[in-house]
């Protein structure tokens, strides 16, 4: 009976849980704007969500056709390395770096907001549920 | 909590960038220096950044950290002024300056800087959302 209260937040704690690894990953490529060759990277917010939350299969995860065969899994969090993209370079650098400061901070900026956003709906959807227990 | 992460990449990437800043006083500090008894005068040095991976997981690429993976000198040869009553002034009466580039170094010294800024940025904002998330269902 109870896990009929907690259905409904599983699907917010998956979102905040992929938005706290892309705050990660964006961390990542602003901490290494000056590094030599560092290739930035960024996440299919919502193909990782289906995968997360068991919508619609895996993208370019390795068929497993054989039995000898290894399933890659690659889980992290949930998330899987396959929804990391590697972003293109607007602008190319002389040492191979791919990171765009502007576009990191934008990026890192509407992720803040969005994780708040999650936030405020797990905050809001908890309050909801108990007021309707209170029933007042 | 895997937000507490960023701390750890962010904070590489500010240390490193203040070891960064470092190099670029050491050789500001030094660009007038002439040569020594040795003959050969300061060597502009300069960091080189290699990326650090520190997930719990070795091979995640979603908490990449910076780390300082050598620092080079530059290997120009330095600056040479005749200047024949000088006391460091070799027999033909030159003498060798450092080959520090103070345009450079300053240059250097504004992009490490806004890096350090950017970095501190982010570990604020991690901040803020990691106390929010605490604060959950209050």
């Amino acid at each position: 009976m109870l896990n009929r209260l907690t259905d409904a937040l599983d699907f917010q704690a998956q979102a905040l849980n992929l938005r706290s690894e892309r705050q990660r990953l964006i961390a990542s490529n602003i901490a290494n704007a000056d590094t030599p060759g560092y290739v930035a990277r960024d996440m299919n917010f919502a193909q990782a969500l289906r995968q997360a939350t068991g919508n619609g299969a895996p993208a370019a995860m390795l068929a497993a056709s054989k039995p000898g065969h290894i399933t890659s899994s690659g889980a992290i969090d949930g998330a899987s390395y396959s929804t990391l993209n590697y972003a293109a370079p607007s602008q190319t650098n002389l040492d191979r770096n791919t990171v765009d400061m502007d576009r990191e901070r934008a990026s890192f900026a509407d992720n803040t907001v969005k994780y708040e956003a999650t936030l405020r709906f797990i905050g809001a959807h908890v309050k909801t549920t108990l007021s309707a227990i209170t029933g007042q | 909590m895997s937000m507490m992460n960023i701390f750890n990449v962010s904070g590489s990437a500010a240390s490193a960038q203040s070891q960064r800043l470092n190099v670029v006083a050491s050789n500001l500090a030094n660009a007038d220096t002439v040569a020594g008894p040795d003959g050969s005068a300061y060597k502009a040095r300069q960091v080189t950044f290699q990326t650090q991976l520190m997930g719990a997981n070795s091979n995640d690429p979603t908490s990449a950290g910076v780390r300082v993976s050598t620092i080079s000198e530059d290997q120009t040869p330095g600056r040479r002024v005749h200047d024949p009553k000088h006391p460091s002034a070799d027999a033909d009466g030159y003498v060798t300056y450092s080959n520090v580039n103070a345009v450079e170094e300053m240059v250097n010294m504004i992009s490490a800087s806004r890096s350090y800024q950017n970095n501190v940025e982010v570990m604020n904002t991690a901040k803020g959302l990691i106390l929010k998330t605490l604060q959950l269902g209050q």
